[in-house]
């Protein structure tokens, strides 16, 4: 007897139609076999479905039974599979209506009790049954809200007895919550952070004009406190922005039960050990890295120089871009990932530079070396380079400095004007920026990244037009010369 | 390629008392130059930015002024005294301690590519002679032999740039060291040869009355922002003791940057001359 359950297998974040078929053949052998390319976790499916299904009280037939995943071609991971796979084996031994299982996509990783639990990708399988005109999907009831996200119907299911017990029409779906998409935790504020006037100011252009900062200091002055405090700042997301920075984040497993939709700019910021797959993305299940989960929000990287050289230039792509591509001999897959850089490091190995109340000890080729990390073409992607001198005493002892909400506000504002009309530069601007064109050490590059921080200054200033004060502020962010020459 | 042998060597090098026996010349520039009236800029290969700045403000100015610049090519003081001199159009000799069509250090390839443009790069060494340790202290030799002063801008103890600073000594040629702060192992050096008797250097104008040489009149902007009068200082700072936003005091350091008044390092700005 042979019965079919569909289910969606993901390709980077794009659902590929997968059908589970099951035959069962009189033999008197028992047996259970899967075929169609499946990987390890989806093999050991054969144990977690007849577990399943002997808790559900339900009977495991004793016969030859084959799986099929077709297309065979396509590669079959993880441990979604092991629903549909059970819900085709106990139609085709007739314990459910085929014809209503064929109407339904279904995913989900049992538990050895039967029970359902979470797998990640659900929004992605979700809009993949949406496309292929499939009503309802079969799925955990924790991933309801996510499925519920894709636009198709979610039956939630907490047990594979529940999942059989609605196939034949015994059960309703429940009901279940959305989330609002705000945070969960409240974003960091930046009344913490006391004095640092020039870094705040900088912070605040780079969340009005989206433009890439790299803060330079000696260690313990507040770069990466106020980094952290980007987030604060930023508007929130459009509806399809938060869509897709769900389905990343949801493919990776990251998304809240509860509060599946992101409608918040997401934070990362991975450590300086982290290899280039996991920025970049990539490994053997092609799972989205941390540049891509930091699409349409902020991807910090605290102690830049320490992180791996070739992970810094992986990063060169994205940011030209707003894409990765992670290619494979089998064929290539795309990850978003338009995020905002922010960066943060020391100026020297050692630490003691730009700090007045240290001696810094390292040699000249030490610190070349140092510099040397970053490469002039990942250099030019900062619009903004400031760097945070050591606070003193006195500032410190201050009362705590503006909050995050007075920022976002003008924050939005100046996003509104940008969108709005882009405002020229006068005369005088212009001439202010030949003057430093011919002046300073200066590419192309470089005065087209202080051309556009200065329309973010005047649109902050809520000006119509490019002053040369703007100019004048926007030139002060340009990277230093001891970073820019060797 | 000119090689120049002892008798055809500028007088003030002849003069040492270990004069080389050959120099290989690379570049452009007239031989006459060597025997123009120079000044050798030296110091630390890991200066600070003040070292930077000041070092690039005096090769700019007494380059300005019609003094050859001389110094070592190397990382650091070296380098930013080339590169005032080239600012201005001015002529700079470098010195190298390895064959003149060795670019070392290799990250300096270009700027040794400007200084042959329109000066000269000379060694003692034949081409293809490698860099080597023991070489740089014979260089230095030359260095101060070319020159009528030199200045150490920032040097710690034991550094090569006092190797410069003695043999300038020796040969009876003045010594200038800029001064620094006592507390910094960076200006341990030239504040120790300020002790010893060197002429503390304040400003350009210093070394070219000292040569003879009538200084140029300033061409810069004259200006009298009161925000010049508040530095060395970071932009916190001003913004705090002026009352200003810290929007609107960065950009005025930027148009005085812009001007070639200011100059930033690791966040504090300060006066240039």
């Amino acid at each position: 007897m042979l019965a079919r359950a569909v289910t969606f297998a993901l390709v980077g974040l794009e659902p590929r139609r997968v059908e589970v078929e099951a035959h069962i053949q009189g033999s008197k052998t028992p047996s259970l076999t899967i075929v169609g390319l499946a990987d390890r976790a989806c093999q050991e499916a054969k144990q977690r479905v007849r577990s399943g299904i002997l808790s559900a009280e339900l009977e495991f037939p004793g016969s030859r039974i084959t799986v099929n995943l077709a297309p065979a071609e396509l590669k079959k991971e993880g441990s979604g599979f092991d629903l549909p796979i059970a819900l085709a084996l106990l139609a085709a031994s007739h314990q459910l209506p085929r014809a209503r299982l064929a109407e339904h996509a279904s995913c989900g990783e049992l538990a050895l009790d039967g029970r359902l639990r979470r797998v990640g990708g659900v929004l992605a399988v979700g809009e993949g049954a949406r496309r292929a005109e499939l009503e309802r999907i079969i799925c955990p009831y924790e991933a309801c809200a996510e499925a519920a996200l894709a636009g198709v119907e979610p039956v939630g299911v907490r047990h594979l007895a529940d999942a059989v017990a609605y196939l034949r029409g015994e059960l309703e779906p429940p009901e279940f919550v959305v989330g609002n998409g705000k945070p969960r935790r409240r974003p960091l504020d930046l009344a913490d952070v006391r004095g640092q006037e020039r870094g705040r100011r900088a912070l605040e252009l780079a969340a009005a004009g989206r433009h890439n900062l790299l803060l330079g200091g000696p260690p313990g002055t507040g770069k990466t406190m106020l980094a952290r405090r980007l987030p604060g700042i930023l508007p929130p997301l459009e509806e399809e922005q938060a869509l897709e920075v769900t389905r990343i984040h949801s493919v990776a497993g990251l998304v809240d039960p509860d509060h599946p939709l992101i409608g918040y700019a997401p934070f990362r910021a991975p450590h300086h050990s982290a290899s280039t797959a996991a920025i970049v993305g990539g490994g053997p299940r092609l799972r989205p890295g941390e540049a891509s989960l930091a699409h349409r929000g902020v991807l910090l990287l605290d102690e830049l120089a320490e992180f791996q050289r070739p992970a810094l230039e992986a990063l060169r792509q994205p940011l030209e871009d707003g894409e990765l591509v992670v290619a494979r001999a089998a064929g290539s897959v795309r990850f978003p990932a338009r995020f905002q850089l922010i960066g943060t490091m020391n100026l020297c190995p050692c630490g003691a530079r730009g700090d007045p109340g240290a001696q810094c000890s390292c040699s000249a080729q030490r610190l070349a070396r140092y510099r040397d990390k970053l490469s002039r073409a990942l250099l030019d992607r900062f619009d903004l380079v400031v760097t945070v001198p050591r606070a003193r005493a006195l500032e410190l002892q201050a009362g705590p400095g503006e909050r995050s909400d007075p920022v976002r506000s003008r924050v939005v504002a100046a996003r509104l004007r940008l969108a709005e009309t882009l405002p020229k530069r006068t005369r005088a601007a212009d001439e202010l920026l030949t003057r430093a064109v011919e002046r300073l050490p200066l590419s192309g590059r470089g005065r087209a990244k202080v051309a556009g921080v200065s329309r973010t200054i005047a649109a902050l200033a809520a000006s119509d037009a490019v002053l040369p004060e703007h100019v004048a502020e926007a030139l002060a962010y340009r990277a230093p010369t001891e970073l820019a020459t060797p | 390629m000119i090689v120049l042998r002892r008798r055809e060597l500028p007088l003030l090098l002849r003069a040492i008392h270990d004069p080389p026996a050959r120099l290989y010349l690379r570049g452009n520039g007239d031989v006459a130059m060597l025997a123009r009236t120079a000044v050798a800029i030296v110091g630390a290969r890991a200066c600070s930015p003040y070292g930077a700045q000041v070092a690039r403000m005096l090769g700019r100015d007494l380059a300005a002024a019609g003094v050859v610049i001389v110094s070592g090519l190397a990382r650091g003081i070296d380098s930013e005294a080339h590169r005032g001199a080239l600012e201005t159009d001015g002529h700079t000799v470098a010195v190298l301690g390895c064959g003149i069509d060795r670019d070392y250090p290799a990250a300096h390839a270009s700027l040794a590519q400007s200084i042959a443009e329109r000066s000269l790069i000379v060694s003692e060494y034949e081409p293809g002679v490698e860099p080597a340790p023991w070489r740089f202290p014979a260089r230095n030799r030359i260095i101060a032999g070319l020159c009528a002063a030199t200045i150490v801008v920032e040097a710690r103890e034991r550094s090569g740039a006092l190797i410069t600073a003695d043999f300038a000594l020796e040969e009876g040629r003045e010594v200038f060291a800029v001064p620094g702060e006592i507390t910094s192992a960076l200006s341990a050096g030239a504040n120790a040869l300020l002790r010893l008797g060197a002429t503390p250097l304040t400003a350009a104008a210093d070394v070219l009355e000292s040569l003879g040489i009538e200084s140029l009149p300033d061409d810069r902007a004259a200006t009298d922002n009161p925000l010049l009068d508040l530095l060395p200082a970071t932009a916190d700072e001003l913004a705090r003791k002026t009352g200003l936003a810290v929007g609107e005091v960065v950009a005025t350091l930027a148009e005085l940057d812009v001007a070639g008044l200011v100059a930033e390092g690791d966040g504090i700005y300060r006066r240039l001359a």
